[in-house]
């Protein structure tokens, strides 16, 4: 588990913490606008507050005061300001509307496929062929060796939006549609975010873990995904499943298509015992539906529907964010999502205590 | 026995000799049997009445989406809240945001439109009489279908079918493939109704300023209220279509197998969000448009001046008309246009200030060298006033589509549009209600309670939405039914619901004085607040046949000029 | 806006106000009018996207005899309004039939065109994005000539009855607006889905 402080700890949302260049963009422009703001927004009140000091009522006096039907300077007067204010405000936003929205993908960017899911984020490198879920870890970016991300993003299922404030504005996920944003992220770190677009209940626990990570460190983590589980192999788990280095498509991947690294292998005909170890838990596995779902690259594994779970190990929390990764919460999560995430889509699947014991044991091994 | 109305324009006393001339006998007496009550408001055509009606439906379902939104605000009083399920909690946030729109808001003020416009310009009735039931019990229907829906389906516990699926109801959310039940279709097929009822109102406000005007109201001497409820029916009549369209695609998916929105066929989420927002946005300038007519009649009477600027004002007023149609992208600024769409968005919205700033200076001017009273209308009208420069203020930080991309879909958009729809919108009402129901019922609010309501209306209304700016800021993002415990929002939200129950406690003060103010509540006469409109020349309540002579009008204030002869508007006009 | 009085000349002229049927008719219209526009919209966006099934090309044919037909009754009706106006019953009988009769007739075209395309093509609202937009677009349509013959229906049978007269000519005239109205979304859908889609 990557070990990474929360950046600015207390307020770790905050529009106003830019730790990116379009974040900082963004964020510059919004000083701009809040000023201008400010100012109107005190002229007018202080106007209005004076007016209705100076031109109260005073007691018993009944004469109808003058009586004025308009006057066309005043009327022009503002109207001609308020346009000239919209014109600086409109120059100034669209400055950065452009350089940011339009801005050329260098040969040094990293690209990363986000796609969207009722109620968790895949994450693919196409040029690493790695494969991840809910939490996504980006190279640091400097002005000497800069490695922005760009970010190509689509969903599985309906809207979703991906929104890291610290790291820039968000998003939207749609099917059948592919949305693109980039980020250079220039302070090493752990930043947070979620899904900003209503998904259906768990919406709220659809959250976002952004690592960035050092060059060096960045390297040793994707070294990490890239290794199958059947690389990683233990002894007891030779007999469960056939190790097969192939790896195929280098480019980008399209939604929903199969892992790229890894392939099936024969499943095993093998029954269990009753020990609560990982080959056992392993076996149960890959014997019950859970292999139709999810992932563990080296093995039999290969669902697509939910979270691919090669290297869970490395991740710091379960669910999207809904519990840290214990392996209590391991356990109980098997038993039933619900009891931490109410309406996701993964089912109790009602299996024995030792039965999901043996699970979290296998589990807690794809590191 | 003296005339119930006064024959304005047909050569009548000035002075104390209008008193005299005005039967100010409160039309209280000889109603008949309850039965024979109750089914005379069923069967009536009559607009005073039908309007009552649209009010006091739309206080009903206030009340019922004021307590919605007490439960939400309930389960976000801090974090990981298990008060609600989230299940119930979606159903919440989506019927408060329906209920509100469609059937607190739309009803209310098609409701004083409908009393007030034909009373404004002289007329005995409404274009369409019948059309003008039909509309009302369209939409009373569609309202009991909808609330229907909590028993339908599962039943009370999960609160049944219930809409889930967000006041928007993005696609492809709502096609059968991820809402297999029936919350999308009771959301689609109740605002369908309601939508004609809407139609039907908008058609008849507009034939009836065009068509029913008294002698010499030409339109430039239409009282603003009659130019403001005509031009936002026009934007009903051009928003709300658009809305049907899409509901009708909807249920072709749904029930047809058709593929509007369908992303396996080739189908497109953005479409929906399009062709929703090109009803969204003029829907909401249909919402203010009113509380501004209500602004426009009630600042001056309580400035003693003329309203500052009157065709300016009728031009604005038709102008953000117009404009406002060309605004709706900027609800998708995130969703994936090109940067030449976020920038035509960007300028189309920022340009709606104008004419909307031109109206806020105009009231200050109408205010400036008067002699302003501080009855409860102009109470709520001042504070809407401030209220309204800081919503238009945060729309126009939303407009910057650079910015909006942090800000979208966050609780500062929450912020900004409460600001708007309560600081300004149910601001004005309140003010409207003050000022109109002595017209109304005969009777006078008591000024007091008035007071109470206001003052923690205010307190409550900023505790809650000054405050809910910041948890946007700090990237709390909207429709969430619980947030995590370490982002810096729990305070803020805490603050956020204590404002909601004290608006709550505001707003039931207003109910009690309501309802023991048309018992005991002192007589109003034909024209307590000493206004200058038609409305006010004939008794409160109005009889049936609302003036006994047609009125002739020679100028803006046709009561001015009574009151004033030596100093009639028509020589300035 | 002036704060010094003006002289005025008393306008002594007729109180003149728009009649209220075109003006509610001529909102209703430009209500439809929207809704119409949104379904020509989602039809022309999706033109070209469908990821499988008859493409419009394939298998739509040009209506030409029925939009005759149909566009030829606005001048039928026209002639009815002109009867009605100059108070000849009977030639208002006449061209208010024949106007029926033509849409009787585009109506029985649509009914055929629908019946060869769902049971020769196989092509239905929930084929493909052209089935889905074209049955919603041209339903729509056909959806407001059927109320518009209704109307028109009832206003033939209170003639038939002698219940029409002359002093009705103007509430004829607001039913003829609905009538040229569909007939002119007609040419917008013809031009949308017969030209430009088949291209």
């Amino acid at each position: 588990m990557a070990q990474a402080s929360l950046a600015h700890a207390s307020l770790p949302g905050s529009i106003f913490a830019p730790h990116s260049t379009p974040a900082h963009e963004e964020h510059s422009l919004s000083l701009f606008v809040l000023s201008i703001c400010l100012l109107i927004f005190l002229g007018v009140s202080g106007l209005l507050v004076y007016a209705l000091i100076r031109f109260r009522a005073r007691p018993h006096d009944t004469a109808e005061p003058p009586q004025v039907f308009g006057s066309l300077q005043i009327e022009l007067s503002w109207t001609i300001i308020p346009i000239l204010i919209i014109v600086v405000l409109f120059l100034g936003t669209a400055r950065v509307l452009f350089s940011v929205q339009d801005a050329p993908e260098p040969p040094t960017a990293l690209d990363v496929t986000v796609i969207g899911h009722q109620f968790w984020w895949e994450f693919r490198y196409p040029k690493y062929n790695v494969v991840t879920a809910n939490e996504l870890h980006l190279p640091l970016s400097t002005k000497s060796d800069p490695r922005p991300s760009f970010l190509k993003l689509t969903s599985a299922d309906v809207m979703h939006s991906f929104w890291v404030p610290q790291l820039g504005g968000k998003t939207d996920v749609l099917p059948n549609r592919v949305n693109e944003m980039w980020t250079d992220p220039l302070e090493t770190g752990l930043y947070v975010g979620q899904c900003a677009q209503f998904c259906g209940p768990e919406h709220a626990k659809m959250l976002l873990r952004v690592y960035v990570d050092t060059p060096e460190d960045f390297e040793k983590w994707i070294k990490n995904q890239q290794r199958t589980q059947a690389e990683l192999a233990q002894p007891h788990m030779a007999m469960a499943s056939m190790p097969n280095p192939g790896n195929q498509s280098a480019g980008p991947v399209p939604p929903n298509s199969p892992p790229t690294h890894g392939a099936v292998a024969a499943a095993t005909s093998t029954e269990a015992t009753d020990a609560i170890d990982a080959r056992n838990g392993q076996l149960v596995f890959e014997q019950q539906s859970c292999i139709s779902c999810h992932t563990v690259a080296g093995t039999v594994a290969n669902g697509r529907y939910g979270p691919d779970l090669t290297h869970l190990m490395s991740r710091a929390t379960i669910g999207a964010g809904a519990a840290l990764n214990t392996p209590g919460n391991l356990e109980a999560w098997i038993a039933d999502p619900n009891t931490f995430k109410p309406g996701c889509l993964m089912p109790a699947m009602h299996l024995s205590d030792r039965q999901n014991a043996q699970i979290t044991a296998y589990l807690l091994t794809l590191k | 026995m003296a005339d119930q109305s006064l024959p304005v324009g047909h050569g009548i006393p000035s002075g104390q000799g209008i008193e005299a001339a005005l039967d100010r006998t409160p039309a209280h007496g000889g109603r008949g049997t309850y039965l024979e009550v109750i089914h005379s408001w069923i069967v009536t055509v009559d607009h005073k009445k039908l309007g009552i009606l649209y009010i006091a439906y739309a206080l009903v379902f206030l009340l019922v989406a004021g307590a919605e939104a007490m439960l939400i605000r309930i389960q976000l009083i801090k974090p990981h809240n298990d008060f609600v399920s989230p299940f119930t909690f979606d159903r919440l946030f989506t019927m408060h945001g329906t209920t509100m729109v469609f059937l607190v808001g739309m009803p209310i003020l098609f409701g004083f439109g409908n009393y007030l416009v034909p009373l404004m310009i002289g007329a005995r009735d409404m274009a369409f009489p019948r059309l003008n039931a039909f509309s009302f019990w369209i939409s009373a229907f569609a309202g009991i279908l909808l609330y229907y829906s909590f028993i339908g389906g599962v039943g009370l516990s999960g609160t049944g079918s219930a809409p889930d699926i967000a006041w928007f109801a993005y696609a492809p959310l709502t096609e059968k493939a991820f809402s297999p039940g029936h919350t999308t279709d009771y959301w689609a097929i109740a605002i369908l109704a309601s939508g004609i009822g809407s139609i039907g109102t908008a058609i008849n406000i507009i034939a009836t300023v065009f068509c029913m005007r008294c002698k010499g109201m030409t339109l430039m001497r239409l009282p603003l209220l009659a130019w403001l409820y005509a031009t936002m029916s026009f934007l009903a009549l051009v928003a709300i279509s658009p809305l049907t369209a899409c509901q009708a695609m909807l249920l072709i998916d749904r029930y047809l197998g058709g593929h509007f929105f369908d992303t396996q066929a080739g189908g497109s989420a953005i479409l929906w969000a399009h062709f929703f927002w090109i009803f969204g946005h003029p829907e909401v300038y249909v919402l203010v448009l009113p509380p501004f007519a209500f602004a426009n009649e009630i600042i001056p009477v309580f400035s003693r001046k003329a309203i500052f600027g009157y065709p300016a004002m009728v031009a604005a007023s038709v102008g953000i008309g117009f404009i406002s149609l060309g605004v709706w992208a900027h609800h998708m600024f995130t969703i994936g246009m090109t940067s030449f769409g976020n920038a035509f968005f960007t300028l189309s919205t920022m340009l709606v200030a104008i004419p909307t700033g031109i109206k806020t200076f105009n009231w200050l001017a109408t205010i400036w060298g008067g002699k302003v009273r501080f009855e409860t209308p102009m109470l709520f009208s001042v504070a809407f006033l401030f209220q309204w420069v800081i919503a238009g203020l945060t729309g126009v930080m939303l407009s910057v589509s650079a910015w909006n991309w942090q800000l979208h879909n966050s609780y500062f958009v929450v912020a900004h549009f409460h600001y708007v729809l309560v600081g300004a919108i149910v601001f004005m009402i309140f003010a409207a209600i003050y000022y109109w129901y002595p017209k109304m019922t005969g009777r006078m609010l008591n000024e007091k309670l008035g007071k109470w309501h206001f003052w923690l209306m205010v307190v409550g209304f900023h505790m809650t939405f000054d405050v809910m700016h910041f948890p946007g800021l700090l990237g709390m993002p909207r429709q969430i039914y619980t947030y995590e415990p370490d982002r810096g929002w729990n305070t803020l939200n805490f603050i956020i619901t204590i404002g909601a129950f004290i608006q709550a406690i505001a707003v039931l003060i207003f109910v009690y004085n309501m309802v023991h103010s048309y018992f005991r509540g002192e007589d109003a006469g034909p024209d307590p607040w000493d206004a200058w409109t038609l409305e006010w020349a004939t008794a409160s309540p109005p009889p049936a046949y609302n003036f006994a002579v047609e009125p002739e009008v020679a100028s803006r204030r046709p009561l001015w000029d009574v009151k004033h002869p030596e100093d009639p508007d028509s020589a300035f006009e | 806006m002036a704060t010094i009085p003006l002289e005025h000349g008393t306008a002594q002229g007729e109180w003149r106000l728009p009649s209220r049927g075109t003006v509610a008719m001529s909102c209703l219209i430009t209500a439809e009018s929207t809704i119409f526009t949104i379904f020509v919209v989602a039809y022309l966006y999706y033109m070209g996207r469908d990821v499988q099934g008859p493409t419009p090309k394939e298998v739509l044919e040009v209506p030409i005899f029925y939009t005759v037909c149909l566009l030829s009754s606005s001048f039928f009706i026209w002639l009815a309004e002109h009867a009605i106006e100059h108070a000849k019953m009977a030639a208002f009988r006449l061209w208010w039939g024949v106007t029926i009769l033509l849409g009787l007739t585009f109506l029985y075209g649509t009914a055929a065109e629908w019946y060869k395309l769902i049971v020769h093509d196989h092509l239905t609202i929930s084929t493909n994005l052209f089935g889905t937009t074209y049955y919603s677009l041209v339903g729509l349509h056909a959806s407001h000539v059927i109320v518009g013959l209704i109307m028109m229906l009832f206003v033939m049978a209170f003639s038939l009855f002698g219940a029409v007269r002359p002093e009705h000519a103007y509430r004829v005239k607001t039913l003829a607006l609905y009538w040229h109205f569909v007939d002119a979304v007609w040419v917008v859908v013809f031009t949308v889905v017969y030209v430009v889609s088949r291209q």
